[in-house]
This record gives structure tokens, sequence and C-alpha cells, in this order.
């Protein structure tokens, strides 16, 4: 058994259905070739740090599954890189610490005792960092007009 | 003439000392680095987005390669720039 994690940057043009369908798709991909969907995180929607086909932000969402099959990565990610909607996408395989910290994460282990440790030694600890959770079905209109 | 007592403050006597350099992975038992926190991966990167040195830093060599493949990957996934200028 082994753990990946793929990590997808969606178009920021489309819809909210759009994008939720697109992404749905790779997950029955990885459904279809006896892949356990361990997580489907939702990172919402972005700043790029750099701009990617003429975009600057991006929906993130990242998949953690778990099975045996190396079909399924060259297949994903052949579709992935055809794939006009996604703008850019990263697999990466996970290491035990990986998968435990995936979880720690999901279970609020992780994010705030880890922050407080280390940043208790240099200097006053910085607020917590909140994921910013953005609601696709209402996309907002500005968005969709500056991508255009 | 001055004596040895007055001398002894004429320059500050903390200028030579050095502050012990720890790694903080090893000291807080860190295992695994994600590339998706850009502002955990703020830490170990420059003003213009490059890789501090473990000089810096501190980390050991083992958490030195993690940090700069999560570095790689999160400037993959424009999580953080491949350039930038004035960054903190």
């Amino acid at each position: 058994m082994r753990n990946y994690e793929v990590t997808i940057i969606v178009d920021p043009v489309l819809s909210g259905d759009e994008v939720k369908s697109t992404v749905e798709a790779y997950i029955d991909l990885i459904k279809q070739h006896d892949c356990e969907i361990v997580h489907k995180g939702e990172m919402g929607l972005r700043q790029l740090a750099y701009s990617i086909k003429k975009k600057h932000s991006g929906f993130y969402f990242c998949i953690e599954f778990r099975g045996e099959s190396p079909a399924l990565i060259d297949k994903m990610e052949l579709s992935l890189k055809r794939d006009e909607r996604i703008l850019r996408f990263l697999t990466v395989s996970l290491d035990k610490f990986g998968v435990k910290f995936n979880e720690d994460r999901r279970n609020g282990l992780i994010g705030k005792a880890k922050r407080v440790k280390e940043e208790a030694p240099k200097e006053a600890p910085v607020a917590i960092k909140e994921v910013p959770k953005v609601v696709i079905p209402d996309l907002p209109e500005e968005i969709l007009l500056e991508e255009e | 003439m001055a004596s040895r007592d007055d001398i002894k403050f004429l320059s500050n006597p903390k200028i030579g000392q050095k502050r012990d350099k720890y790694c903080r992975f090893k000291k807080f038992g860190i295992k695994y680095i994600d590339y998706k926190d850009s502002d955990f991966l703020l830490q170990f990167i420059n003003e213009q987005g490059k890789l501090l040195p473990r000089r810096i830093t501190g980390n050991s060599l083992k958490y030195q390669r993690k940090v700069a493949t999560a570095v790689k990957r999160a400037r993959h996934l424009a999580i953080l720039p491949f350039v930038a200028d004035g960054l903190k």
C-alpha cells in the first residue's frame, strides 16, 4: 500500500459547479483504480505567487489517497496535463510521517501546537494561520470579469 | 591610567558571543514538512525567495534537505514565488 497526495490548481474562470465536477472526475478516476480516498481537502481560492497561463488566482484542491496502482498515477497525470481547466498539479508520495502529519492536522493536533512550539523561542506567537474558506458556489463576480 | 575594571566595560562584552544554533526539527520532533504551508516555509527563505543556508537557520542536514524539497514543491504550486523582491 502506498499513500499519495495530489494537489491541483483549477482555473478560477470556471463556475463553482464546473470546478467541482472537474475535481470529482479525478476522484472517480482514482476510485475506479481500486484506490481509497483518504481525504479530500479544499484550500479554496488562493492568490498565486506568480501568474500561470495569465491567471493570478486559482482553486486549490488536495486529494489524499491510498492504493497500489502505478498505472493510475501515469494515467491521472496524463489527463491532468491534457486538461485545460487545470493550471498546475503535483503528485507526491507520502512517507509514514506525511501520513501521520495529515491525519493529525485533520484532527486539529497540528497547527496550534506546532506553531506555538516553534514561534515561542523566537518572537511573540504569530496568529494561527486560518485556511481561507471560499465557498465555491458563490464565485465572486469581479474575479470572473477580471480573468476574462 | 584606567584600571582593569574600567576597561572591561569599554566594549560590549556580548559582541563576541555566539548564540547557540539548533535544529528546530530535531528539537521539537517535527518529522514532516508540509509544502502547502507557506507561512512556515517563509522562515527558511530570504527576501528574494532564496533558500537560507544551514549556517543561518541551524537546520541539520537531513532536515535542510527536506526544507529544500518542500520549498521547491511550494514554488511549483505557486505557493511561494521563484523570484521576489521584498518578500518579508
